[in-house]
């Protein structure tokens, strides 16, 4: 404690990172809660639990994989959903690399290491402007985990008390959070069409039986059609930050 | 009860699939830089991603299109949209999107 207050007053950029990270840390510990007591539920033990935060470290994955756990479904089939649900972190990771450039490889290995949809929106944000101190980058990664894991380490331990997820609505705390980081996203009205007809091709996939296939397969195809869209020629207010529907001078 | 050791053994693998796609690109193309349409086209992913994921979860009953009013997910994504963007907090969408949901199968012991 007393090493981590003077590396907080010999370096101040570490207290603006911890400081940036306040947002993340909202959603991770509700949703780090809900995890925990959906890993109770599932039969993790407090160990695996917790562990899962540190090494995973992978929101959506990490609650659909208690379902999975709990379901009794084979390993190769958890690490093959897992896979695949996170095959985006490696579009967030290429669309970060041109940033990273002269950084050491283990600088760069420790930053993804904790490359979430979350810290990749900030950190996407953040240096297209101006390229923080690392102390500031790393300060916000470390402190959004640890977030996680007290969240998932509180869920834990009230989890034992909780018999029925569904009066709680914690069954609702993935789609909530995708909705939310979802609308974070859309900067532009053409992202809205992306959204829209990717969401509804992985819908269609679903209903067609080929499930397994429909996020990777609607993500390739929902880029694909947001760069055709811009390429075709932005007319109007295409391209204007800004959702159309918001009124102008309205906070 | 779920063996607990090969719960550890399983996450031991999702490490695996998790690290590897989260630091071989910025590992490759951080010293040669992507060409631009590549950057592009990357910036649309996560829109594309995060709606491929949602939709299915709140449109979706059993595999099944359900519009009805008993499929909550569907109806309390309605304002959980709203207050995200106007709020444009993660904690915020959260915590409405639950209440809703909670409030409803107390109140009309529905979903």
């Amino acid at each position: 404690m007393v090493a981590f207050r003077r590396s907080l007053r010999s370096k101040p950029v570490w207290l603006h990172g911890v400081a940036r990270a306040a947002p993340i840390v909202m959603g991770y510990i509700p949703i780090g809660f809900a995890y925990g007591v959906l890993a109770q539920q599932a039969g993790l033990s407090l160990f695996n639990t917790l562990a899962m935060s540190v090494i995973v470290y992978a929101g959506s994955s990490q609650l659909i994989a208690t379902g999975l756990f709990a379901a009794g479904i084979p390993a190769w089939s958890i690490i093959a959903t897992t896979f695949v649900v996170n095959l985006r972190h490696l579009l967030f990771s290429a669309a970060l690399s041109p940033y990273l450039k002269g950084w050491r490889k283990r600088e760069v290995a420790a930053f993804a290491y904790e490359l979430t949809d979350e810290s990749f929106a900030l950190h996407s944000a953040a240096f297209v402007a101006r390229m923080p101190p690392k102390a500031e980058i790393f300060a916000i990664n470390v402190t959004a985990q640890l977030s996680w894991i007290l969240g998932g380490a509180l869920g834990a331990v009230v989890g034992g008390w909780i018999t029925d997820v569904k009066p709680l609505a914690l069954d609702y705390t993935l789609p909530a959070m995708f909705i939310g980081l979802l609308v974070m996203q859309i900067k532009v009205r053409r992202e809205i069409v992306v959204a829209v007809l990717s969401g509804l091709l992985a819908v269609a996939m679903t209903v067609g039986g080929f499930g397994r296939w429909s996020v990777i397969v609607a993500t390739l195809f929902g880029a694909t059609l947001g760069i055709v869209l811009e390429r075709l020629g932005d007319r109007g207010s295409n391209g204007q930050p800004g959702i159309p529907a918001k009124p102008e001078g309205d906070s | 009860m779920i063996d607990q050791r090969s719960v550890l053994f399983t996450m031991v693998g999702m490490l695996l699939v998790t690290y590897l796609p989260r630091v071989l690109p910025v590992w490759l193309f951080s010293e040669r830089p992507l060409p631009p349409l590549v950057v592009a086209w990357l910036r649309y992913v996560p829109v594309a991603v995060l709606s491929a994921m949602l939709l299915p979860s709140i449109v979706l009953v059993e595999e099944r299109v359900t519009l009805a009013p008993g499929n909550l997910f569907l109806w309390a994504a309605i304002p959980t949209f709203i207050v995200a963007w106007k709020t444009r907090s993660l904690f915020a969408a959260v915590l409405l999107g639950m209440v809703l949901v909670a409030g409803a199968r107390f109140a009309i012991g529905i979903g």
